[in-house]
C-alpha cells in the first residue's frame, strides 16, 4: 500500500498510525535511487510526491525553500531562470541505475547527493541550511531556518543530510543556490596513469586558480586514451586566464588540450552520473571515498585482486569503481583496501540479493555504531521509518 | 545579566571536592591540575564577563588519552565537565558551574600534520585558529573560517559554536571546513569521525558535533581543510552617509550575483570607536561604512570592483577607498578585527549576534537603533553584512544593575526581531547561557526535545556543559534518548 499526503500534518498523522499499529513504512521520493541501500521489507510506503511546491525563493539572498517533492528538474529550472544554480552540482542517478522517475529535491537532501563541483564548493550538506520533517514518533521538528549564518541550538540538519530518511520523512528543505558561472573550459592531460594524474589533480586543486572539478578517466574506458581533466567556472575572460595560468604550472604533466564550454559541460554531467560505468548493467558498482592522493593505490589494492574498471572524481578522492557483480561483488577486497588506506565505500549498485547480505555501507567501529543506533532511536525508537536501509538496526 | 539562572550546586559534590582533586590528581601531572582558589579565578567566566562561577577545579590534559582517563574518573563520580578551549565565548558557554571540573584543551596545542596535495591539516584542537594559518601561509595556504578572535581562540571552540569569520561569506563556515575530528565521550570512549576523505559513511555525525558547544564530548584532534589563496585580494572601503544606504547596498551586491569574500558593516559610533583605537585610516565623517573584500587576479580584482562601485553608487555612495598595498589592506582588517576590543575600552558592552535574511537588514538596523535608544542607550554596529550576521555592541555600566537590565531587554528584543523576520537568535556565537532562555521564541518544544534527544545519545547522564543551550525548565521531554 502506498500513502501518498498532501500536506506535513497528515503525513504526521500516518507516521503516528502506523508506530501505534507496529508497522513499518519505507520512503519514496521520485524512486530514482531506489536501488541504493539495503532492502528494507517495510508494512506499507509512503510517497513524498504529493507534498510538492517552492515555497519561498528569493533570488537576491540566493535562498529558497521546496516541499520535499518538489521536482529537481523543476527546481534546476527556477534557478536557472535567475541565473542561479545548485552549488554542489547533484548527480542524476537514472544513468547508474536504469531508473525512470524524477529526482526530488527532498532526496537530493536525504542522500547528501552531489557531483564534481563538491571538491571545491562542498556537498548538498554544506548547502542545506534548514528543513523540517516528521520523526518516527509522528512529530514535526524543524532545524536550521532560511539564513546561512545560523548555529541556534544542535544542527539536526547535517544530521538528517545523507541519513536517507532512517531519522525522519523530510517535508521541506531550505537550501542557498549561487550565481551560475556563465561560462566555464577545461584542461585535458592525455595519457597520465593514475598516480601521475592524481599527483596533477591534486596539484591542480593546490593552484591559486579555484580549479571546480578535477577527474581521471583512466585508458579502458571505451576507446578513449586516459584523460585528466581540470575545469574552471568563471566569466569568459576569467575561464581563459585561469586555464592559461593553471596549463603554465602544470607544464610536468604535458600539454593539454581545452575542451569549450558545451563539451566541458557534456563530459562533466557524464562524470557527475557515472555515466562512464552505467554499462554493462549487470555488473557491481562501488563508489570509495578517500583522500585524494590515496586513491591510486585503493584501487590498485582492489585491482590486484578482482577484475574492475573505475575512474576519479573529486581530485582523486572519489573512486567509481565496477566489478562483476559475482559472489561478494568484490566486497573483501574493496573492504581491505579501504581500510589499508582510510575512508569508506559504499556497494552503490549491486542486484537486491547482494545487498541483503552484504554490508552496502561502510562498516563502523562498534563506538560509532552504538551512537548511530542511539541517534536513530532518539528519533525513530520503533523502527518505523526505513527500518535497515542504511544499517542492521538503523 | 543577573536574569540568566544558574542550576543550584549539587552539594554533594561540593562537600566531595577534596576528594576529587586528589582523584584528579593522581591522573595527572601536578602542573595539569588547578585547585588553588587563585589560580581557578582565570577560568571562572569566558568573554560574557558579567557572569562568573568558580569550578571545582581546572584540568589541562596533554593528550587525548589524558582526557580519556579524566573524563572515565568524573563520568564515573558523576562529576559535571565544563570543556574548554581558550574561553573566548561570547555566550558563556564556556562559563564553568561551581560543581563542575573545567576540562581545557590549551595544551594540546600542536600542528599535528600538514598534507598539500590532500589539502588537509590534522591539528591538536587546542591550537589557535591563526596558528593553523601561520603554519601554512608561508606556502601559500590558509584556514578558511577566521573569527575576529582568531589570535586567542582555538579550534576547538571554533568546533563547539561552528564559528564563523569575515570572509566565511565566501569559504563558508567552521562547519564547511572540518572533515574529521577525535573526540572523547563522556565515558572516556575515544571515536574517530572522519577524515582526510570527503562524506560520511553512515551518519552524519560529525554535522551535528560541529556546533555542540561542548555538550557531546571533548574534542582534542581536528582535521581541517586547508585552501590555496588566490593570486590576490583587495579590501576598499565604501562610505554612506546612513546605515539603510549602507544595508541595501549589501543586499544589491549579493542580489546582483556577486559574492565577495567579504562584505563587513561598521556604522558612524563603530568606526568612531575603532579609529579611535586602531588608526585604520577609517572615513569618519560618514554614518556608514563597508569594507567590500574581493579576489583574483589583478585585472579580475578591477573587474569586481568596478561592478560593486557602480551598484554603491546607487546607493549614494559618498566616498571610496581602495587600498593600494597589502600594508594598508591589512591595516583595514586589522581595523575590524580589533572592532570588539576597541569598544570594551570605551563601555562596557554586550555583543548581539541575530541574523536577519539581507532583505531585511536595514528594516532591522533601523529597528535595532530604535530599541536600543528608547531605553536610553547606546549601539555600536559592526558586522558581517554579507550573510546578515548583526552585531550590535549595546553599550552599559556594568556596574549598575538597572541599565545591564535595560541592555539585556534590549539585545532580547533585537534578537526577538531577527526571529520574527526570518532570522535566527545566533548567527556564530552559540547559544550559551545568554540566549538559553530564548529558544523557544525560535523553536517549538518538541524541535528542542528532539535536539536534547540527540544529546543524550552523547551523555546519557548531563554532565557536559549541562547548564547551557536549553532553557531549564522543560527539559523531561528530551532527558534520555528515545
Ligand atoms: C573580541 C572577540 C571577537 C570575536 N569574533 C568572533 C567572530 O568573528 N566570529 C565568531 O564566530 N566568533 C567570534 N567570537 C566568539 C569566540 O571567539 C568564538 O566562539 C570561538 O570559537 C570560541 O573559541 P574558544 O577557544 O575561546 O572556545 P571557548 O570559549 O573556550 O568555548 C566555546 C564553546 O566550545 C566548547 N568547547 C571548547 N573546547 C572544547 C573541546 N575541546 N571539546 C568540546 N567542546 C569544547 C565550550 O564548552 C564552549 O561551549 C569573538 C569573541 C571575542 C571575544
Amino acid at each position: 500500500m502506498t500513502h501518498s499526503p498532501a500536506t506535513e500534518s497528515d503525513l504526521a498523522a500516518i507516521v503516528a498510525d502506523a508506530r501505534a499499529k507496529k508497522t513499518t513504512l519505507a520512503i519514496a521520493g521520485g524512486g530514482t535511487r531506489a536501488g541504493l541501500g539495503r532492502p528494507a521489507a517495510a508494512d506499507a510506503v509512503v510517497s513524498t510526491l504529493a507534498l510538492a511546491g517552492v515555497t519561498l525563493y528569493e533570488p537576491a539572498e540566493m535562498v529558497f525553500s521546496a516541499r520535499a517533492g518538489t521536482l529537481l528538474r523543476d527546481i534546476e529550472a527556477m534557478l536557472a531562470e535567475k541565473g542561479q544554480s545548485l552549488p554542489f552540482e547533484p548527480m542524476d542517478s537514472r544513468a547508474l541505475y536504469g531508473s525512470t522517475g524524477e529526482p526530488t529535491i527532498g532526496a537530493v537532501a536525504a542522500c547528501n547527493i552531489s557531483g564534481p563541483r563538491r571538491v571545491q564548493l562542498g556537498a548538498a550538506r554544506d548547502h542545506l541550511i534548514g528543513l523540517r520533517l516528521v520523526n518516527g514518533r509522528g512529530e514535526i521538528v524543524k532545524s536550521g531556518g532560511r539564513v546561512v549564518k545560523n548555529v541556534t541550538g544542535l544542527d539536526l540538519v547535517k544530521l538528517n543530510a545523507g541519513a536517507m530518511g532512517t531519522l525522519g520523512v523530510l517535508t521541506e528543505v531550505t537550501f542557498k543556490a549561487l550565481p551560475a558561472a556563465p561560462d566555464s573550459g577545461a584542461l585535458v592531460f592525455e595519457g597520465l596513469d593514475d598516480i601521475r594524474a592524481v599527483a596533477c589533480l591534486c596539484a591542480a586543486m593546490g593552484s591559486p586558480f579555484e580549479v571546480g572539478a578535477a577527474a581521471h578517466l583512466p585508458a579502458g574506458l571505451g576507446d578513449a586514451p586516459a584523460r585528466t581533466l581540470l575545469r574552471i567556472e568563471h566569466v569568459p575572460e576569467s575561464v581563459d586566464y585561469r586555464l592559461d595560468r593553471l596549463a603554465g604550472t602544470l607544464r610536468e604533466f604535458g600539454t593539454p588540450a581545452r575542451l569549450s564550454h558545451a563539451a566541458t559541460r557534456k563530459i562533466f554531467a557524464d562524470i557527475r552520473d557515472v555515466a562512464p560505468l552505467a554499462e554493462p548493467r549487470d555488473a557491481a558498482v562501488w563508489k570509495i571515498s578517500t583522500a585524494p592522493a590515496k586513491g591510486p593505490a585503493t584501487v590498485a589494492g582492489i585491482a590486484a585482486k578482482i577484475a574492475a574498471t573505475w575512474f576519479y572524481d573529486w581530485s582523486g578522492g572519489l573512486v567509481w569503481l565496477a566489478t562483476p557483480a559475482l559472489g561478494d561483488c568484490g566486497a573483501a577486497a574493496v573492504r581491505a583496501a579501504v581500510a589499508a588506506n582510510g575512508g569508506h565505500a559504499t556497494l552503490a549498485r549491486a542486484p537486491e540479493a547482494t545487498r541483503r547480505e552484504l554490508d552496502v555501507f561502510q562498516p563502523l567501529a562498534e563506538p560509532l555504531m552504538k551512537l548511530s543506533r542511539g541517534v536513530k532511536s532518539s528519533f525513530d525508537p520503533d523502527g518505523v521509518l526505513n527500518f535497515g536501509r542504511m544499517y542492521a538496526g538503523v | 545579566m543577573t536574569h540568566i539562572a544558574f542550576p543550584t550546586p549539587d552539594p554533594a559534590i561540593l562537600s566531595r571536592r577534596g576528594e576529587i582533586v586528589a582523584g584528579l590528581a593522581a591522573l595527572l601531572p601536578a602542573e595539569c591540575v588547578i585547585s588553588s582558589e587563585d589560580e581557578r579565578r582565570a577560568y571562572e567566566t569566558d568573554a560574557l564577563t558579567a557572569y562568573r562561577r568558580l569550578p571545582l577545579a581546572v584540568v589541562l590534559p596533554r593528550s587525548t588519552q589524558e582526557v580519556s582517563a579524566v573524563l572515565a574518573y568524573l563520568c564515573r563520580e558523576g562529576v559535571k565537565v565544563v570543556p574548554r578551549g581558550a574561553g573566548t565565548s561570547l555566550s558563556g558557554g564556556a562559563i564553568p558551574l561551581e560543581d563542575a571540573v573545567v576540562v581545557g584543551v590549551s595544551k594540546l596545542n600542536r600542528v599535528l600534520e600538514v598534507d598539500y596535495p590532500n589539502r588537509v591539516a590534522r591539528v591538536e584542537a587546542g591550537v589557535t585558529n591563526l596558528g593553523v594559518t601561520d603554519a601554512i601561509m608561508g606556502d601559500g595556504f590558509f584556514y578558511a573560517p577566521d573569527p575576529s578572535s582568531q589570535l586567542a581562540c582555538s579550534i576547538a571552540g571554533n568546533i563547539g559554536m561552528n564559528s564563523g569569520g569575515a570572509h566565511c561569506l565566501k569559504h563558508g563556515v567552521t562547519t564547511n571546513h572540518v572533515l574529521g575530528v577525535k573526540m572523547v565521550l563522556i565515558d572516556g570512549t575515544v571515536v574517530d569521525i572522519g577524515g582526510a576523505h570527503l562524506d560520511a559513511p553512515g551518519l552524519d555525525l560529525l554535522g551535528v558535533i560541529v556546533g555542540h558547544e561542548g555538550q557531546l564530548g571533548v574534542v582534542t584532534e581536528a582535521t581541517v581543510r586547508i585552501l590555496r589563496a588566490t593570486e590576490g585580494a583587495r579590501p576598499v572601503l565604501f562610505g554612506f552617509d546612513t546605515s539603510e544606504e549602507a544595508g541595501a547596498c549589501v543586499a544589491d551586491v549579493i542580489g546582483n550575483g556577486i559574492i565577495p569574500v567579504a562584505m563587513e558593516f561598521m556604522d558612524k559610533l563603530a568606526i568612531e570607536i575603532t579609529e579611535a583605537f586602531a588608526h585604520a585610516g577609517y572615513p569618519l565623517d560618514v554614518g556608514a561604512m563597508l569594507i567590500v573584500e574581493v579576489e583574483g587576479s589583478e585585472r579580475e580584482i578591477d573587474a569586481q570592483l568596478q561592478r560593486i562601485g557602480d551598484i554603491a553608487k546607487r546607493h549614494n555612495v559618498r566616498t571610496t577607498r581602495q587600498s593600494q598595498s597589502a600594508m594598508e589592506a591589512a591595516l583595514i582588517w586589522k581595523g575590524r578585527k580589533s572592532a570588539f576590543g576597541a569598544t570594551g575600552r570605551v563601555a562596557d558592552y554586550i555583543c548581539m549576534d541575530g541574523t536577519a535574511p539581507l532583505g531585511q537588514l536595514a528594516h532591522v538596523l533601523k529597528r535595532t537603533g530604535e530599541i536600543v535608544a528608547e531605553r536610553g542607550l547606546r549601539v555600536a554596529n559592526v558586522f558581517h553584512a554579507g550573510d546578515g550576521n548583526m552585531h550590535p555592541l549595546i553599550m552599559y555600566n556594568v556596574n549598575d544593575p538597572a541599565e545591564q537590565a535595560k541592555a539585556e531587554d534590549a539585545g532580547n528584543e533585537i534578537l526577538k526581531l531577527c526571529v520574527e523576520v526570518g532570522g535566527c537568535l545566533t548567527g556564530e556565537h552559540g547559544v550559551g547561557i545568554e540566549k538559553r532562555d530564548l529558544m523557544l521564541f525560535q523553536f517549538t518544544q518538541t524541535d528542542l526535545d528532539q535536539q536534547m534527544r540527540v544529546r543524550a545519545v552523547f551523555d546519557p547522564k548531563w554532565l557536559l556543559n549541562p547548564a547551557k543551550v536549553f532553557p531549564l525548565d522543560g527539559r523531561g521531554g528530551g532527558l534520555s534518548a528515545s
